[in-house]
């Protein structure tokens, strides 16, 4: 049954420190740099093209064609930026990458910004993990001191500078113009778009902004060849993945697996759900994808299938949870996360999520009253698609999957608090018998 | 149906068709649909956006739907039309033509309305509150919303004049744009996440801009107040009236609210042409300096050595005979502050009634190289002839020479800064140190010793679509005012100069200068007899009379035997003892004025004079754009303009002064018309003085703050606080060569005196070099009888 997972990102993290220096160059670590520097720029951009290699950070655009984006007779200098703020609930990808195996990152990196004749790149991360920002940082000296960054990299007269920059711990900073804000030293907001980041991002130059995991995926492309990468996965989503099952699963944990797998697959790979349960409902991506239920299993968890079942593939983040668990109550603590992280900057973001977890907790409560699931309907209406940035598009993707899914369940919240209906210690992780605290 | 942009710049083939609601609307390229919209009268809703900022798309209020991109294909989301820049061929549909667009737009108020506490019937805002408007046009009646509000403490000082309201913002963002897209001070931003984002300010700055008030009203909400006008009055209880600022000779249009006889607020008149939308603080706020107890309400007559109240036929009966008995042989001060009417009241008054041209309205430092260059260089300028703002946001350069515009005249700081930020406009700044005004234009210093500007202009490398901007006190640096001229007569190079005061050239223009007559003439034979056809008198005086200096010295002495005197300060002078010295050795002094003043209490007579707001009449900018002063309050205690004074005193004198009323007297002097003779000579350099030779070389450099100790800001306590506190400025090596450190006190002594302020170290500040303000709110450099340029010593403070 592994035979369904391709381990390419994740093949060396159960090395002995697997981040150091040594032991990844030992797995072959730094040969695609080599040879990408005896390409020329723009034969590495077209084997980026060419693979099909999609944006790993959620919402899939075409990595290569983001590159071919920036205008090389603008006289700015070029930035790559790497999102590393992965901060939704669910998405756990990036930041074990990260800790496990720097290295991938730092030569994607490198590779990279060649590609796009960029001569600086930051790592954005997000700031409440210290511990992989040290890692990043701790890599990212070692690869100075082996000539991998500085002036004329391996002699090869190409020069890069790789800044480590940790981020103060916002979601919206994963949001790539807000990212760069919080780069510039400002406070993390959206921007106006266009002008878009490959024309003025950075410092209003020409700046590409990718998924960590997006650039981690470019070394294996150039060692391998385009034409392996797109060997795997689905005709329009090519290559591979890191599948990030959490929740009521017997073995929660990282799957790398080509793109199009199904979550029965992934079920069974991570030994099905936790003993004596079934599955209720998942999110394919995050908790900003409409969230999907049991009749889902055999749906290719590749872009354009997940699209076309409602949903979004986004970040792979398959949390799933099982028939202890109440939906409104997930739902009013996701929107909570979401009221939490919205930057203030637009009306229905900011004021919207501030009264959906208002309606939530009256659902949550059994407090609610009839028409309260129109009206809950209606102001997230009001709310998805009129905001400046997908923020609010996430929040109330949750609230609205899960009336659709799951509607009576919030007809019992004009009654019932859900604490009755799904005692919450019976939903929690560990418990060990029913109705008991572990 | 279709409808073009009335923009005469743009070329038709700049332009785009767009269709609004299926009206066909050609609006050049660029164009925002929402300002596209507005050409067909279709008022889509809004909040953060505004036609000066840059758009921010934050309220969303303004959705509409776009069924055609202009590419056949339909955007999938409602688009803020704030934001949405206009394709060939898009289709915009807006509420009034949309279900999407319409349920969208209640949307967002009914969400804006969610955390507002509707407290409408005590906001300040209420009745003309753009949420609370839109709140009725374009949101849905009942809200929906049933849960708990978010609260803040209440209010929060932005400064002591400005008050913020939180939970009322709709965290717009127009405030906070303004302060940094406009004024440039960034006293506000935005501060914290989600609902509880809210304007907040920079704790460890102290609070700082001129322009604070334009935050009041362009707040869409009541969020932001002023200190003035907050719990004054209903909107729809007030009075307006379209008026022209007194302060200063930017020439701001102004509007007026007054109720119950008293003016409660003003705000920025919209006058594209000259301050677009905003005015100054100063405009805004000090509107009440001629409401205090020290009002003169009746005139005053002088018995046994004390005034004393006297009825209007006595006071004028008591100044004819004063005046009568002094025959030509008097002074005439009116001041740099007077409505063109009141002035060519006077200059007609001086000609033709006393027979002098000893007149001048410089109540200011000033000089006779000053007097020439007026005459040839500014005197009898038209609106068409004159730099405007409009040059100024076009040209590529702008010098300016002993000016500061942010102090200055502010309107003209906000245009130059408009184009630095949106047209690359470089400033060239003559000056001592790069002020903090002038670093907000992004200016180049040339950093000038006072008294050194002449050499300094002279040296400027100036080619080409230039415009130098020249101010008053440059009359003080001996052939500045001539080194500008010579630089205006080389190619493409154009000269304007920009005095403080609001009556300057309107005063020039009516003819309140010793060499001038009305309409810039000058006092040949062909202009005097000119003049006196239009006023039907024999006679007018040929020979240039004396300055203000030369007056008032003449009156000390007894060479004048009388003064007729309009709003004049002693401390404005080059030396105040000597001013008040003269007047009270002066045989006799008629006073007209509004308040109990220096001049006042050393007069004979003292005649009240209504003031401004209860007055028509017209002010002349600098750009010599005639705005006009409506009358906002009848006051039946003091209707006397100073025109209807000095009418009576001519009819007490038996000669008839012919205009009496405002509309008169413009039409006279329009009748009068400019002056198609020879005019005045190009003004030739004066020699330059002697360089000061004090121990330890320090020469003074100074300037009058907008907000300062001076009368006009009196009856504004909370405007006063925000001014900027008096410092002392030297270079960092100066203080360390004098021993002195930041923030303490230090001495200035020069002159007649000295005075103590803290010090502050200027890092662009020549070497050698004191700045102080002109008026430090304990006194003037006046007081100190000491001029930039002029030897000053420096001491730790107390230390004489």
């Amino acid at each position: 049954m592994t035979d369904m997972l391709t381990p390419v990102l994740t093949a060396n993290w159960a090395d002995d420190r697997a981040w150091k220096l040594a032991n990844y160059e030992r797995r072959g670590g730094y040969q695609a740099l080599r040879k990408a520097l005896k390409m020329s720029a723009d034969d590495v951009m077209t084997a980026v093209k060419e693979s099909g290699l999609r944006g790993r950070g959620g919402a899939g655009f075409p990595t290569g064609m983001k590159w071919s984006f920036v205008p090389q007779n603008n006289p700015n200098p070029k930035y790559l930026v790497v999102n590393g703020d992965e901060s939704e609930p669910g998405t756990c990808k990036d930041i074990p990458l990260m800790m496990a195996s720097p290295h991938t990152l730092v030569e994607g990196v490198i590779i990279s910004s060649y590609a796009i004749r960029a001569h600086h790149a930051f790592i954005y991360i997000r700031g409440e993990v210290l511990h992989v920002h040290r890692r990043m940082q701790q890599a990212v000296r070692e690869a100075y001191s082996a000539g991998y960054l500085g002036k004329n990299i391996l002699g090869t007269g190409y020069d890069l500078e790789v800044i480590v920059h940790a981020g103060a711990g916002a979601y919206i900073c994963g949001e790539e113009t807000a990212l760069l804000d919080s780069l510039e030293g400002r406070r993390g907001q959206p921007r106006l778009r266009p002008p878009f980041p490959a024309v003025a991002g950075l410092y209003a130059s020409p700046t590409v902004v990718n998924n960590v995991e997006s650039i981690a995926s470019v070394p294996s492309i150039i060692a391998n060849g385009a034409s392996w990468f797109a060997s795997m996965g689905t005709e329009k989503s090519k290559g591979f993945g890191i599948y990030s099952l959490s929740g009521h699963v017997a073995r929660p944990g990282q799957y790398e697996a080509p793109l199009g797998i199904t979550m029965r697959q992934l079920l069974d790979l991570a030994g099905g759900m936790r003993n004596g349960h079934q599955l209720k409902f998942f999110t394919p991506g995050g908790s900003s994808t409409q969230i999907l239920t049991a009749a889902h299993l055999d749906l290719p968890l590749d872009f354009d299938s997940v699209a076309a079942a409602g949903s979004l593939l986004g970040t792979r983040a398959l949390q799933t949870f099982d028939e202890t668990t109440s939906v409104v109550r997930t739902t009013l603590r996701w929107v909570e996360f979401y009221k939490h992280e919205s930057c203030g900057k637009c009306t229905p973001c900011r004021e919207g999520n501030w009264w959906l977890v208002q309606m939530l907790k009256k659902f949550e409560a059994g407090q609610a009253e009839e028409g309260d699931i129109e009206k809950l309907l209606d102001v997230a209406s009001n709310i998805g698609g009129r905001s400046f940035c997908a923020l609010a598009d996430g929040a109330v993707a949750c609230v609205q999957s899960a009336v659709k899914e799951f509607r009576s369940e919030f007809e019992q919240g004009y009654h019932t608090p859900a604490w009755e209906l799904f005692p919450y210690e019976k939903s929690a992780l560990f418990a060990t018998n029913e109705g008991g605290r572990a | 149906m279709s409808v073009d942009a009335k923009d005469a710049a743009v070329q038709k083939s700049d332009l785009v068709s767009v269709f609004i609601d299926g009206t066909e609307v050609r609006v050049p390229k660029g164009t925002m649909a929402i300002r596209a919209a507005e050409l067909i009268g279709v008022a889509i809703p809004r909040f953060c956006d505004h036609p000066l900022l840059d758009p921010m798309g934050a309220c969303r209020q303004c959705l509409v739907e776009v069924p055609d991109m202009g590419n056949g294909r339909g955007m999938p989301k409602p688009q803020a039309a704030c934001t949405l820049e206009v394709a060939p061929g898009m289709k915009i549909a807006t509420q009034n033509t949309s279900e999407v667009a319409r349920k969208a737009q209640e949307g967002i108020i009914e969400l804006l309305l969610i955390n507002h506490p509707l407290d409408c019937p005590i906001c300040d805002k209420g009745g003309e509150c753009p949420l609370q408007n839109q709140a009725m046009t374009n949101g849905r009646g009942e809200s929906r919303y049933g849960g708990v509000k978010r609260t803040f403490p209440k209010p929060v000082s932005i400064s002591a004049q400005i008050l913020l309201d939180r939970e009322r913002c709709v965290l717009c963002a127009r405030c906070t744009r303004f302060s940094e897209q406009i004024a440039g001070d960034p006293f506000i931003a935005l501060v914290e996440r989600g609902a509880l984002q809210q304007v907040g300010i920079y704790e460890e700055h102290p609070y700082h801009s001129y322009f604070s008030g334009n935050v009041v009203q362009i707040c869409p909400v009541g969020a932001l107040t002023s200190a003035a006008y907050r719990f004054q009055a209903r909107p729809f209880d007030l009075v307006s009236t379209v008026t022209t600022c007194e302060h200063c000779a930017s020439g701001c249009e102004l509007r007026t609210d007054h109720r119950h006889f008293q003016v409660k607020r003003r705000l920025a008149g919209n006058l594209p042409a000259v301050n677009e939308e905003w005015n100054c603080d100063r405009g805004r706020f000090a509107y009440r300096y001629a409401q205090g107890d020290d009002r003169l309400t009746h005139p005053l007559v002088r018995e046994n050595g004390v005034l004393r109240a006297a009825s209007w036929p006595e006071a004028i009966d008591a100044a004819v005979a004063g005046l009568r008995a002094a025959g030509s042989a008097v002074g005439v001060l009116p001041g740099g502050r007077l409505t063109l009417e009141n002035a060519y009241g006077y200059a007609k008054f001086a000609r033709a009634v006393l027979g002098t041209n000893h007149i001048d309205y410089r109540s200011r430092p000033h000089s006779a190289e000053e007097l020439a260059f007026l005459a040839s260089e500014v005197a009898g300028r038209t609106l068409a002839d004159s730099v405007t703002y409009a040059d100024l946001e076009a040209a590529q350069k702008v010098v300016l020479v002993g000016f500061e515009p942010e102090e200055e005249s502010p309107i003209v700081f906000l245009r130059l800064r408009k184009a630095v930020r949106k047209k690359g406009l470089q400033v060239v700044a003559v000056a001592p140190f790069l002020s903090a005004g002038n670093a907000k234009l992004s200016a180049t210093l040339v950093a000038t010793r006072p008294g050194a500007e002449a050499a300094a202009v002279a040296a400027l490398p100036v080619e080409g679509d230039t415009i130098v901007l020249v101010g008053e006190r440059a009359a003080l640096a001996p052939g500045t005012l001539a080194a500008c001229a010579a630089l205006a007569r080389r190619g493409g190079v154009r000269l304007a100069w920009i005095p403080r005061r609001a009556g300057e050239i309107g005063a020039i223009e009516a003819g309140c200068l010793p060499n001038l007559l009305p309409g810039g003439r000058p006092l040949d034979a062909a202009a005097r007899v000119d003049v006196q056809t239009t006023w039907g008198v024999d006679h007018l005086p040929p020979l240039e009379g004396m300055d203000a200096d030369g007056i008032l010295r003449a009156a000390g002495t007894g060479h004048l035997k009388a003064l007729v005197v309009g709003g004049v300060e002693p401390t404005d002078f080059a030396d105040a003892a000597a001013v008040r010295a003269a007047l009270e050795a002066a045989p006799f002094v008629v006073s007209l004025e509004q308040r109990v003043s220096e001049v006042t209490e050393r007069a004979d007579v003292v005649l009240p004079v209504v003031s401004i707001d209860r007055q028509a009449g017209t002010f002349v900018n600098w750009e010599h754009r005639r705005g006009r002063v409506n009358r906002v309050l009848r006051d039946d205690r003091v209707a006397m303009t100073d025109l209807r004074v000095l009418a009576a005193l001519a009819d007490g004198l038996g000669r008839d002064l012919g205009v009496r009323r405002p509309s008169a007297a413009l039409a006279e002097l329009d009748e009068l018309g400019g002056w198609e003779g020879v005019r005045s000579a190009t003004a030739s350099a004066a020699p330059a003085r002697p360089a000061p030779s004090a121990p330890g070389g320090l020469v003074l450099a100074s300037w009058r703050q907008l907000i300062d100790g001076s009368a006009g800001n009196a009856g504004a306590p909370d405007l006063v606080a925000t001014a900027k506190q008096p410092v002392v400025r030297l270079s960092a090596q100066t203080a360390q060569r004098l021993g002195l450190s930041e923030g303490e006190d230090v001495t200035v002594t020069a002159g007649r005196g000295d005075l103590t302020l803290p010090l502050a170290i200027e890092p662009t500040l020549l070497d050698g070099v004191v700045w102080v303000p002109g008026n430090y709110f304990t006194g003037s450099t006046g007081e100190l009888a000491v001029r930039p340029g002029d030897a000053v010593t420096v001491n730790r403070g107390g230390v004489a």
